[in-house]
């Protein structure tokens, strides 16, 4: 499949070509493992065979041995070195060489560092490590787990949404299903791997890491190794696939780090597909009860909802997603809660739409299943329970278009064509389904700084230490000084992913784009408030025009009466060579502190279900076809329509692919991807990418995403809501919907397999 | 990865005598100290991950053999040279429908980069992709022999059902080496004690108490050829591959067949089991069901049942007897169905 861009409807932006796509395909693009580092050593990790007990001794003797190898970081190497704090910045508490416990299988034991990748390797292989081996607990069907209630926990989930009296609703209700549903262990598997280079000058620390939250590391980083932030740079100019995995700093930057100024070299590490797995983070397997009443007239009177998530011995890392299902349908009452359990594996960390997508897979499903059960078109019983208002706070929400998402994915997709019955479609030994479901993502903004300059030539620079995580903020920050400014795009560069740069959020949670353009916009408002100044001024080129409406179009500034200036004129008048502003955004409802906070990698999130005036969500419907082989039951998925409303679409073609992207996981999350554990030793068993399955090429067919216009002036300055993570949420369920029209099998635990079909 | 030392002879004597000087004789070749090397998309990856060890490789890229790198196709028989790539091969228009088993065998396998790379006589010597045989650090009797086997009891889902043993349950994943079982191809093997064909269904050993030996070949033996002879059932055949994602996936099950027709009635049918066996497998009990009967839907069935009748499933893998017999079914359906 290949279609053109989207033409912008109403509220929607150019379909801009992405400002690197050119760099990137032909691999130009520097990563932060490809930049040239003079007089570079080489480190390679070795990692626990065990998940609990500890180490009593680790042989490093031979890896010592091999030629080439310069040093090995080891436990007593970081006793100086603060520990990692668990949080948005640090993966996980674990400090794997501060003690000699292993918490989880791949747990770091050694750093080796030679003078090349392969001695490093291969002494890395020859380290062995004598354990005092515990039994571990894998996940929930293991022994030995402590399960406790999250909320309070942790500030992703402060208290269990709940409205109204569930209980009696439950028991009134006409018609009722009471199902358990469950989502598997995922892992990141970015085509760039992880990787850190440390280079030191002096008591000045360079980072180039692949990362998602350069401000938030510089100052982690500093405090673990007892620096002043000043010293610390991180640099991520490219981005080989982040999807929450680049976003916590882990234990190994400081390793890194620690080791380069041990042997007073720079050091690189690249870390294996394999090691990956415990050492970085992951999308912990969650289990589901979900209850639901309703009357005969399609009314949801009753929404239960629990949940129970994995996650690591010390830290209480959880998702919540129950905070968007509670306000997701006009329910009657709402009882919800949040478990984890704690068990022997590394902390788990964000993954596209964490909370979303395992808790509204859950719903989703429930959803169909209760259509089911009343007989009810499946779009219907969404549209009998659209809300006015959500029910846990009785906001309203700041704009909500998902009926008008359902109305026109439904309409491009054929629905009304569909066969209700289920396994009534069949085409020769196929089996044919359809299903849909809902897609919702909060919308939040976070402060923001910006730098943008203009010259007297009309070159365009805009500064902002956001991350181009593949999700093209880098172009869309440069269309908005474009358009602000008058300016072609060709003449516009940005710089991003530099932690020497104005600071800007996480790249996470689907709020770059308006954080960051809502900084650019105040940015580019001063640069252009000055221009007109010195335009009108009395020796500007407009001089006379002052009481006139001005605006910057095709490299001048114009008035309303037709009259317009070159810019190179107005700098002239204006005696400078350039104007460079310097703006810092903070969204409404922002502390005091907000700027301060941003600038200690600490950025206060706004919106979502957290703001006094409304709720703020994006939303989306998805529809699948699937088809089934009548004998061996594989699926495929020939078709999928999604419509989406996101408020202002900064750029059809950047959007359209993150929600397309979103879809394509979405089914690989459906039908392929999980992480096998191996429940005796709580090991991961597929770390790799032929194991570790994720859809390719052939299993993708018919994409088709719609950007349904809609306008909000309450999210953000800039109108925009997040979608870079509206894409995935609800695909699973949509899938599972149709798994079940085709055959009658109701599949609640991902991913759909062959093995769950076969009769 | 382990230092090695690299050699590229010049020809197949030259290959046999580096291989007779430094592989002990009785060693089975995926442990001796030399080892053969041709595309190495499979020892490379294992030498990475320490699971194949040698000391010393010797390079078959550079033999001088003509022969070794063509395809002869004539009325009886097509042979290939051993370094004939899996994507020339699969590419072949005489192969793709004078004999589509074998076509369609190699064109499901890996992905076009693989296939261009990957020779024939390596293909079908393919080791498993057995999670535990790939991580040094599980005990597994296939890797180190008497250590004990970490999948019998652990996450076996990809591992096979017929053919295993108490001390290995590890699949030949190869689709190539099913088409050949089922069509009674022969290698041809050279070694320093001479030249030597072997029916292919010879070649592969069944794990037994020795996992650790996989095949017939010494450490001083090369495949030269293939040979694989056509019949009236060549051109009705078909190899049906069912995975978890539509390329770039080792089959859970899958199907070479091939079938002699008179009218509905089956004269000869030649059937191999891919994903689902330790070795190259072949159907013969579900042959014998087939031979002179009509083939239907319900004759089928009864084949396929037939050959799973000695399946042995363990915790995560008994999905795939049921899947097999699916699988085969609806491969002698479709190839029924085809135009000979």
């Amino acid at each position: 499949m290949n279609q053109a861009a989207p033409t912008p409807k109403d509220n929607q932006g150019d379909p801009v070509v992405r400002i690197d796509g050119r760099l990137k395909v032909t691999g130009q693009a520097s990563y932060p493992a490809d930049i040239a580092t003079a007089n570079v050593a080489y480190g390679v990790l070795a990692t626990s065979t065990i998940a609990r007990g500890k180490v009593s001794k680790l042989n490093i003797e031979d890896a010592k041995a091999v030629t080439g190898v310069l040093d090995i970081v080891t436990y007593g190497d970081m006793d100086n070195i603060g520990k990692p704090k668990f949080g948005n910045t640090s993966a996980s508490s674990i400090a794997p060489l501060h003690d000699r416990t292993i918490f989880h299988d791949g747990q770091i034991v050694a750093l080796v560092v030679a003078e090349t990748f392969e001695a490093a390797e291969e002494a890395a292989m020859l380290i062995h490590a004598d354990y005092e081996d515990e039994q571990p607990s894998a996940g929930f069907e293991s022994k030995g787990t402590k399960t406790e209630a999250a909320a309070g926990k942790n500030p992703m989930l402060k208290e269990d949404p709940k409205a109204g009296d569930f209980d009696a609703a439950w028991a009134n209700a006409a018609v009722k299903i009471d199902e358990k549903y469950s989502t598997p262990t995922q892992h990141h598997n970015p085509i760039e791997l992880f990787s850190t280079t440390a280079i030191w000058q002096g008591d000045q620390l360079t980072i180039h890491e692949p990362s998602q939250n350069v401000t938030g590391w510089k100052v982690e980083l500093a405090r673990q190794l007892k620096l002043d932030p000043a010293n610390v740079r991180i640099i991520s100019p490219y981005i080989g696939g982040a999807f929450g995995s680049k976003g916590p700093m882990t234990a190994r930057t400081a390793i890194v780090a620690v080791a380069a100024r041990r042997i007073g070299r720079p050091v690189r590490c690249v870390v294996s597909r394999m090691q990956a797995f415990g050492t970085q983070t992951y999308r912990a397997e969650t289990r589901h009860r979900i209850r639901m009443g309703a009357g005969k007239d399609g009314r949801i009177t009753a929404f239960g909802h629990e949940g129970w998530e994995v996650t690591s011995r010390p830290d209480p890392y959880v998702v919540g997603g129950t905070s968007a299902t509670a306000r997701m349908y006009d329910y009657g009452s709402v009882l919800t809660h949040v478990s984890i359990v704690h068990a022997d594996r590394n902390t788990p960390g964000y993954m596209r739409s964490p909370p979303e997508t395992p808790y509204v897979y859950a719903l989703e499903n429930a959803m169909d299943e209760m259509a089911a059960a009343l007989g009810m078109d499946p779009v219907e019983f969404r549209r009998i329970n659209e809300p006015a208002k959500e029910v846990i706070g009785g906001k309203p929400f700041s704009s909500r278009s998902l009926i008008k998402c359902y109305d026109e994915a439904a309409d491009a997709f054929g629905w009304s064509k569909r066969d209700a019955k289920v396994g009534s479609m069949r085409e020769g030994d196929w089996l044919i389904g359809m299903g849909c479901a809902t897609a919702i993502y909060p919308t939040a903004v976070a402060p923001c700084a910006a730098r943008v300059r203009l010259t007297s030539d009309g070159d365009v620079r805009v500064q902002c230490g956001s991350h181009e995580i593949g999700t093209g903020v880098r172009t869309i920050a440069g269309q908005m000084a474009a358009e602000l400014l008058g300016i072609a795009m060709e003449k516009v560069s940005v710089e991003m992913g530099d932690s020497a740069l104005p600071p800007a959020p996480v790249s996470g949670g689907s709020i770059s784009t308006a954080s960051v353009c809502s900084a650019v916009m105040q940015a580019c408002e001063t640069v252009r408030q000055k221009l007109f100044a010195g335009a009108v001024g009395k020796d500007g080129p407009l001089s006379g025009s002052g009481n006139a409406k001005l605006d910057m179009a095709d490299g001048k500034v114009g008035a309303e009466t037709g009259k317009s200036a070159k810019l190179a004129d107005v700098f002239k008048a204006m005696q400078v060579g350039a104007i460079e502003e310097y703006a810092e955004f903070a969204p409404k409802g922002s502390s005091p502190e907000a700027l301060k906070k941003l600038y200690a990698g600490q950025p206060e999130f706004h919106g979502g279900e957290g703001d006094e005036d409304s709720v703020k969500y994006a939303f989306g419907a998805e529809f699948v076809e699937v088809r089934i082989n009548s004998y061996t039951r594989e699926v495929r998925v020939p078709r999928i329509v999604g419509a989406f409303a996101a408020g202002r679409i900064m750029n059809t073609r950047t959007a359209r692919s993150q929600l397309m992207g979103g879809m394509i996981w979405g089914i690989g999350q459906a039908l392929h991807e999980a992480t096998e554990i191996d429940q005796r030793h709580a090991r991961y068993v597929n770390r790799d990418l032929q194991d570790y399955i994720v859809p390719v090429n052939a299993d993708i067919k018919q994409v088709d995403v719609i950007l349904v216009p809609e306008v909000d002036r309450e999210v953000n300055p800039a109108g925009v809501k997040g979608l870079g993570e509206l894409g995935n949420v609800g695909t699973a369920a949509a899938v599972a919907s149709a798994v079940y029209h085709a055959t009658g099998k109701r599949i609640r635990d991902l991913p759909i397999r062959i093995e769950n079909l076969l009769a | 990865m382990r230092p090695f030392t690299y050699e590229r002879p010049k020809n197949v004597p030259a290959a046999l005598a580096l291989a007779s000087k430094f592989a002990a004789k009785d060693d089975p070749p995926t442990e001796a100290d030399a080892q053969f090397i041709a595309g190495g998309t499979n020892l490379a990856d294992y030498m990475k991950l320490g699971v194949a060890r040698p000391e010393r490789l010797l390079d078959l890229n550079g033999l001088s053999e003509a022969s070794l790198r063509q395809i002869k196709i004539t009325d009886k028989s097509i042979r290939f040279g051993a370094l004939v790539r899996m994507g020339e091969a699969a590419d072949r228009e005489e192969i793709r429908s004078g004999c589509p088993v074998i076509a369609q065998s190699l064109q499901l396998a890996a992905s076009g980069q693989l296939r261009n790379m990957a020779s024939l006589g390596g293909n079908v010597l393919q080791r498993t992709r057995c999670e535990y045989f790939r991580e040094t650090s599980w005990p597994c009797n296939k890797r180190k022999p008497g250590s004990g086997c970490s999948a019998m009891n652990g996450f076996n889902r990809q591992h096979a059902v017929l053919g295993t043993s108490d001390a290995c349950i590890a699949t030949y994943h190869g689709d190539f080496a099913q088409a050949l079982i089922a069509l009674d191809a022969t290698v041809e093997i050279e070694g320093r004690r001479g030249r030597r064909t072997l029916a292919f269904a010879k070649l592969h050993q069944l794990p037994g108490k020795t996992p650790n030996i996989e095949t017939n070949l010494a450490a001083d033996e090369i495949i030269t050829a293939i040979e694989v002879p056509l019949g009236p059932w060549s051109s009705r055949s078909r190899y049906l591959k069912i995975r978890d994602r539509e390329s770039y996936a080792f089959a859970l099950a899958s199907a070479a067949v091939a079938l002699d027709m008179d009218g509905d009635t089956v004269r000869e049918a030649r059937i191999a089991l891919g994903g689902v066996a330790t070795v190259p497998w072949r159907a013969g009990a579900a042959e014998d069901v087939l031979k002179g009967k009509v083939l239907d839907e319900a004759t089928a069935n009864r084949a396929a049942e037939a050959a799973f009748a000695d399946a042995r499933p363990l915790a995560f893998n008994g999905f795939k007897i049921e899947l097999g017999k699916s699988t085969l079914t609806r491969a002698l359906l479709e190839t029924r169905d085809m135009k000979s």
